[in-house]
């Protein structure tokens, strides 16, 4: 099988940002059809000392292990993509995301994730997002699961 | 090879595929009785009713489930004890027509979000003991059956052919079939019928199903499990968790049942319908979190298991060796489980239900099984946990392919590690002292360590060989001293004070000779020697923080609740305390984790929208463990005498053992029993012996007091009238029974504490029938 060798991901300009939140806005429109922002959005932009620091998946899939039936799974492009479908919310993913990028809203029990469709990147008004490719290789993490600390 | 990350599909484990004409098979079939049903909604962790199979009248049908019954029994083990206490008698016998089989899920059960709720109850009348045995096993099934709409199923009468029974949570069909031409041992058959009633030939649809069965041993000893699979989409093969104690899966096969099927359509992460699916979730990943950040340092069960527990008990001399003769053993490290990590495959999620993150149940792919019918096939061998190493550094075998074949051929036919290899251990025991020889075992060369004859003892088993050694070794311990007694082949104290069972059950694998809490943990207990009650070794002999009989008591009063309350629910006790916040040991009460008693109170509360506090939880499970305890009295037993555990559990039997930790001992008479160090070293080791044995049953007499009373039973064991009263419990014929056993109690004289109390010392009472005075 034709594995992907690279995947796109986001990168965050943080001297551009203003912290508007459209991106944030603009996300949760893609996985809950609202434009709450904040919990239901996979891109979360905080402020911390007066600069902007963005939140979100890189795709490195560490949960592609986690996942018991088998509802996550890196597409052809690369992107980690969480079927809903087949999910049954055990929020594994979720609790061993390592920098907590998996989500889980209280709107459903199925997490959601960055799926690195560029809807945040369209909005943002400072151009302070943007999607680049990067080797998957170079970010892949395995669950840890060895002997001793 | 590539450590993780790799694509479902293209996992391999390299272990043999069968090649089945499953058409054939199915069509074989012959459906007895068939019973539609209307699918419905779990709601607030209830499907509201349970399912009932006769097999010898072929009647299904529902019952339902009252408020009354949650209120009283909560779910689970309890709904079990409720439906049995309806349907059995008093002279019920594990192979009368009327014992039934009890499947129950309990109101958390099926959760995903919290690790450990997929545990399933199982409770039948145990040919080992003649009264209730209940297990608490992983699987898909418990999780399956409440989805497809029941909280129980009874399974009563027997069917004239092999049978399986089907439950279609898909379209609301429950049939039993005739089923001829299966496999009967587990690894073959379970994959069969999960081939055969996956609505899909895909493995998403496959792991849909789940099937109890057991084996071909089952049906020849008493040491029957019951194997609940849960269908691995990596590996492509149906994985098994034990029912193991107590015969149960003995009982599925006297009722000829091959196995229960139970396939579900489409669920989620909602399915039971919580009343506060968010604050659950929270609380989960709580929990999830801990896990991840806190495994690794605590038991590493992520990486190998239960089995991590070999080597601290090796250290503290708990490691049950040479049936129980010593706690630890030179050759010990070579079963350690780095060994084992690095025959198990990783980067699986192991969780024997969905989003069980504490992941115990490891697994060696592609092991080429040694010897018996299977030899040079590569299975798949779940485990082996702690308790199976454990039986068999008892039965001195410290290879781990030896042990993972052993584990494997339990697996498959069908009978439990635990019983299996302490019962073995045993007889080797006696085949050293020459009580036991070739000839005696029908050729067999039972010596310590001999894993090939061992292992040849289960084929016989499985081929249902009908030499007399085979025939009563194949039912336990206890036979077999009843045996060798009859046979006057060796002397009565020795072989009583050396196998390791009471009520007939054989003890699980620890070494209990220090710790006076534990050995009330394993004989003060409702089924039989099983840890799954109370665990108090570290705190008792290690930490020495219940010093004074009434702590041992209280100890012995609130771990066996507490963890009664796991099997109420479907839950699994592990992720509780194997795994503990970081701020844990600051707290006032380490050793009962209060952060995560504190997620049960909110989980429960979550799932059922009750409103209850920590101390509620205990009276649930009060209730049931009285209950239970009730009806081993009804049954005959449940009393004092009952509760006896062998000397091999409470001290050093042989000279060997004594000389083999004289130190210890010697001091112990010093400190203990205040003999001056000129008669230590004037005394014979069987004179000290003598009275280290004296001095230690009084001990376990003046515990068994001390539990007693704090648990509201009379002297003998007997729970009161008025402590049921007090639990809420009004049913008439239990009151009268317990009253009309306490009355006959007292013409016997029975009524009477069973510890000697020097003048400075105090019973738990001094008044008479002090239950009396209880309102
Ligand atoms: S839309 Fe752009 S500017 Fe606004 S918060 Fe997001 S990244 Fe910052
Ligand atoms: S929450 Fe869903 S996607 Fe995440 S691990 Fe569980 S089943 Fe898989
Ligand atoms: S801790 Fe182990 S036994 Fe308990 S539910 Fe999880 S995987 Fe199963």
């Amino acid at each position: 099988m034709d594995h992907p060798k690279t995947v796109k991901i986001l990168k965050f300009h943080a001297e551009k940002c203003k912290g508007c939140l459209e991106c944030e806005k603009a996300c949760s429109q893609v996985h809950f059809k609202t434009k709450d922002g904040g919990e239901k959005s996979a891109i979360r932009i905080k402020k911390a000392d007066k600069k902007y620091t963005m939140h979100v998946c890189d795709q490195r899939g560490l949960c592609l292990d986690m996942c018991p039936v088998g509802a996550l799974t890196r597409k052809k492009n690369g992107v980690v993509w969480l079927e809903k479908e087949l999910c049954i919310g055990c929020q594994a993913c979720v609790g061993f995301c390592p920098i907590s990028a998996m989500r889980k809203s209280d709107a459903r029990i199925e997490p959601f994730k960055c799926i690195s469709c560029g809807s945040c990147v369209r909005v943002c008004p400072e151009k302070a997002l943007e999607l680049i490719e990067i080797q998957i290789a170079d970010i892949t993490q395995v669950v840890h699961y060895r002997l001793g600390a | 090879m590539v450590e993780g990350q790799i694509a479902i599909e293209e996992y391999r484990t390299g272990i043999t595929k069968h090649h089945w004409d499953l058409k054939k098979i199915q069509s074989a079939h012959k459906v007895l009785a068939s019973y539609l049903y209307k699918k419905g909604e779990v709601n607030r962790g209830y499907a509201n009713r349970t399912l009932y199979v006769n097999l010898s009248t072929g009647i299904i049908q529902e019952k339902p489930v009252t408020d009354d019954m949650k209120k009283k029994f909560t779910g689970g083990r309890g709904f079990g004890l409720k439906l049995l206490w309806d349907s059995i008698k008093p002279t019920t016998r594990w192979n009368s027509e009327e014992n039934e089989l009890l499947i129950t899920t309990g109101p958390l059960c099926g959760t995903t979000q919290y690790a450990g709720s997929g545990k399933s109850l199982c409770l039948s009348i145990s040919p080992s003991t003649n009264i209730i045995c209940d297990c608490n096993v992983g699987g898909f099934f418990g999780p399956y059956l409440k989805f497809a709409g029941f909280d129980a199923l009874e399974l009563q009468g027997k069917a004239r052919e092999d049978v399986v029974v089907v439950i279609d949570g898909e379209k609301g069909i429950v049939s039993i079939e005739a089923a001829p031409l299966e496999e009967i041992n587990t690894h073959l058959l379970s994959e069969q019928l999960t081939q055969m009633y996956a609505t899909e030939n895909t493995d998403k649809s496959r792991q849909k199903v789940s099937i109890v069965s057991s084996g071909l041993a089952a049906q020849h000893s008493y040491w029957g499990c019951l194997n609940f699979s849960f269908y691995d989409i990596r590996r492509k093969v149906p994985r098994i968790k034990q029912a193991g104690r107590g015969g149960l899966g003995t009982v599925l096969r006297d009722k000829k049942i091959k196995a229960l099927v139970v396939k579900v359509g489409r669920f989620d992460g909602v399915s039971n319908h919580p009343a506060d699916p968010i604050t659950l979730a929270k609380v989960g990943i709580k929990l999830h979190r801990e896990i991840r950040n806190l495994d690794r340092y605590q038991c590493n069960m992520r990486a190998v298991g239960t089995g991590h527990l070999v080597e601290i008990m090796d250290a503290y001399d708990l490691l049950p060796t040479e049936n129980y003769r010593f706690g630890s053993f030179p050759k010990a490290s070579k079963i350690y489980s780095p060994k084992f990590y690095e025959l198990f495959t990783k980067i699986i999620p192991d969780g024997c239900w969905h989003g069980c993150t504490m992941a115990c149940a490891k697994t060696v792919d592609g092991y080429t099984v040694m010897t018996g019918p299977y030899k040079g096939e590569k299975v798949t061998v779940d485990g082996p946990e702690y308790e199976t190493i454990g039986a068999c550094s008892n039965m001195s075998i410290w290879d781990p392919l030896w042990i993972l074949e052993f584990n494997f051929y339990c697996d498959t036919y069908g009978i439990d590690t635990i019983s299996a290899g302490t019962a073995i251990a045993f007889y080797m025991e006696m085949y050293e002292y020459g009580i036991l020889n070739k000839e005696r075992c029908s050729g067999l060369e039972l010596c310590f360590g001999n894993a090939d004859a061992a292992l040849e003892l289960l084929h016989r088993i499985a081929q249902g060989d009908t030499s007399e050694f085979i025939q009563v070794a194949a039912r336990g311990a206890r036979r077999v001293k009843d045996w060798i007694i009859q046979k006057n082949w060796g002397e009565k104290q020795l072989v009583e004070d050396t196998g390791m069972e009471s009520k007939g059950l054989e003890f699980s694998e620890y070494v209990t000779k220090e710790s006076l809490a534990m050995q009330g943990g394993y004989g003060l207990t409702l089924k039989g020697p099983q840890h799954d009650e109370a665990w108090l070794i570290f705190m008792d002999m290690v930490n020495n923080a219940i010093p004074t009989f009434q702590m041992k008591a209280e100890a012995l009063h609130y771990y066996p609740m507490w963890r009664t309350w796991f099997g109420l629910n479907g839950l699994c006790k592990l992720p509780w305390n194997d795994i503990e916040p970081a701020n844990n040991a600051e707290t006032a009460e380490p050793s009962k984790v209060p952060e995560h008693v504190q997620n049960y109170v909110e989980y429960q509360n979550a799932m059922t929208g009750w409103n209850v506090t920590k101390e509620d939880l205990i009276l649930q499970s009060e209730r049931c463990y009285n209950w239970q305890r009730a009806m081993n009295v009804w049954m005959g037993r449940g009393q004092r005498k009952d509760d006896w555990i062998p000397f091999r559990a409470m001290g050093p039997v042989t000279e060997m053992e004594y000389l083999s930790r004289k130190e210890r001992y010697d001091t112990q008479l010093l400190e203990k029993l205040r003999k001056s160090p000129k008669d230590v070293e004037k005394m014979t080791v069987r004179e000290k012996l003598t009275i280290l044995y004296e001095f230690r049953r009084g001990q376990y007499n003046k515990l068994a007091d001390a539990v007693y009373y704090r648990r509201g039973w009379t002297p003998n064991g007997i729970p009161t009238p008025q402590k049921m009263r007090q639990l809420g419990f009004t049913d008439k014929k239990m009151l009268k029974m317990l009253q009309d056993k306490i009355d006959a109690d007292e013409k016997n004289g029975l009524n009477l504490w069973g510890g000697t109390y020097a003048k400075e010392e105090q019973p738990p009472s001094n008044q008479k029938r002090y239950w009396e005075t209880w309102k």
